[in-house]
């Protein structure tokens, strides 16, 4: 065995490493299903505890919802438990089809392709549609499984500042000489709840002969006035490119994603994109699930809507606590704590409270700008969230940080 | 002073610089993690664009682009 000991060494120092700076990432173990109330083991081997989750991208309340739970049964009868096969050997059955013509019509654009995931999406778009001879061009907060695409990809790569329409023109300028520019942005960014100007990149990504590629995994189900993600909020269906999403977060909460845009452009990740030609599809429960999310979605804006009041209650009660989050009006809230160890204990702190919620500190977010980020779902009911605003508010008194701004929070804690 | 360090400073600060951390003509720009790899395309095109250089990509390295000094130098070798 070539593992010798200097080898285990070197990754036990590495580790030990990760550790004594703080970044060791330790699971906790929820034994329910995912849910506004869940039983977790934490930490291991302690009895569970009955917590509330506010931390979880299950913003629709459809991780459990019984009637795709039920879909899910019903397929895995129908249509069995895997494929055993990529999609263009003998891994396509017709739900396949059927989901990929139900994205298309959801976001309203021309076409679908599904990927296992959406972080293979974003891995494989790029590559799949982009030469040397073109130019990406991505906003500086882009997800990680976006970077990993651009990486992957021979196009030349610049950035704009985040949301900086501006700087963005600029640099749509600078690379006008390329064949093909690609603009590329979150379309509701994850560690900051804001929104992306899609009134304004289209409009520039017009006037400059540009694609727009949006990842809506953050979006997709529930931002717009029915739900159909960042572009409907901004006004422009039907004018996005490409478009990426997840199956795992709002659309059901299991796993998947997809490419839906152009039908040109998805039929090139149907010819070329990697994880599509190399790794099995979505398996057939799942794909029933989420035709069951898009058909509850598509007959009743209901439970989009109950997470909106849901997100304004939640926003307005830690205003009035004292508490700085970040504006906007998306359900992810930013609960700013600017210092790390400010945020671990207060997390901590929360959890003793019976509220699960998860501090993000440097490398994830920028040094100083530490948080707890909160999830809200239209699995939440007022009482789930009224009993988190106290928490926040009891946890807040014993670290003396209600009504304090920034800059005390700072003078106190540190970066 | 040097009006091409000037320059390619003033365009550093503006287009990567987002608090107010000070820079001088020799601060690491890549290594200290002010300009990130991949934004150095954008770096190496404004400066062709600025000098009617082409600065070939195996020259364009992130030890030829660490500091406003080391990037004058090979502007240098590329201006007739
Ligand atoms: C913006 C964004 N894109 C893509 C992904 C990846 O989604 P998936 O879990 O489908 O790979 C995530 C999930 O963390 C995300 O936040």
């Amino acid at each position: 065995m070539a593992y010798t000991d200097t080898t285990r060494g070197m990754y036990s120092d590495i580790l030990t490493g990760l550790k004594e700076a703080g970044l060791f990432k330790q699971e906790r173990f929820i034994h329910s299903a995912q849910a506004a109330d869940i039983e977790v083991e934490f930490p291991t081997g302690a009895p569970l505890k009955k917590v509330i989750n506010i931390c979880a991208n299950n913003y629709l309340g459809m991780s459990s919802h019984p009637d795709v739970v039920k879909a899910a049964h019903e397929g895995l009868d129908s249509h069995g438990y895997g494929m055993s096969s990529v999609r263009f050997i003998c891994g396509t059955q017709d739900i396949h089809r059927t989901l990929e013509q139900m994205v298309t019509k959801f976001l309203g654009t021309e076409d679908t392709i599904l990927f296992p995931s959406c972080m293979d999406a974003n891995a494989g778009v790029f590559e799949a549609v982009l030469t040397k001879d073109d130019v990406m061009i991505s906003d500086r907060l882009v997800h990680a499984s976006i970077i990993d695409g651009i990486r992957l990809c021979s196009a030349m790569h610049d950035t704009f500042k985040h949301s900086d329409m501006e700087h963005l023109e600029e640099k749509l300028q600078l690379h006008n000489d390329k064949r093909l520019k690609c603009v590329i942005t979150d379309g509701v960014f994850s560690m900051d709840g804001d929104t992306a100007k899609l009134d304004k990149m289209v409009e520039l990504c017009e006037k400059y002969d540009a694609l727009l590629m949006v990842d809506e995994s953050h979006s997709s189900g529930f931002i717009g006035k029915t739900g159909r993600g960042t572009h409907e909020h901004c006004g422009v269906l039907g004018k996005i490119d490409i478009i990426t999403t997840t199956f795992g977060k709002g659309l059901g909460g299991a796993s998947g994603g997809c490419v839906s845009g152009r039908k040109e452009i998805v039929e090139m990740c149907r010819q070329k994109a990697r994880p599509y030609l190399f790794s099995n599809t979505i398996a057939p429960p799942v794909v029933a699930g989420v035709i069951k999310v898009l058909e509850i979605l598509s007959a009743s804006t209901d439970r989009r809507d109950k997470l909106e009041k849901n997100t304004e209650f939640w926003r307005k009660g830690l205003l009035e606590a004292g508490l700085i989050i970040k504006a906007g009006d998306t359900p992810i809230v930013p609960v700013m704590l600017f210092n790390a160890k400010l945020a671990q204990d207060v997390s901590r702190d929360l959890y003793d409270e019976g509220i699960y919620a998860i501090g993000f500190f440097f490398p994830v977010v920028p040094q100083g700008a530490a948080r707890i980020r909160t999830q809200i779902s239209a699995g939440h009911e007022i009482h789930h969230l009224e009993k988190a605003l106290e928490a926040f508010r009891k946890v807040g008194k014993k670290y003396d940080i209600l009504g304090k701004s920034k800059q005390e929070i700072i003078e106190r804690y540190g970066m | 002073m040097d009006e091409m360090q000037e320059i390619i400073k003033t365009y550093v600060i503006k287009e990567y610089v987002e608090d107010d951390t000070e820079l001088t003509y020799d601060s690491p720009l890549i290594s200290g993690g002010i300009v990130d790899s991949f934004s150095m395309v954008s770096l190496k095109r404004f400066l062709e664009n600025k000098y009617n250089i082409s600065i070939p990509d195996d020259k364009a390295t992130p030890e030829a682009f660490d500091s406003v000094n080391k990037i004058c130098a090979l502007v240098r070798e590329y201006v007739k």
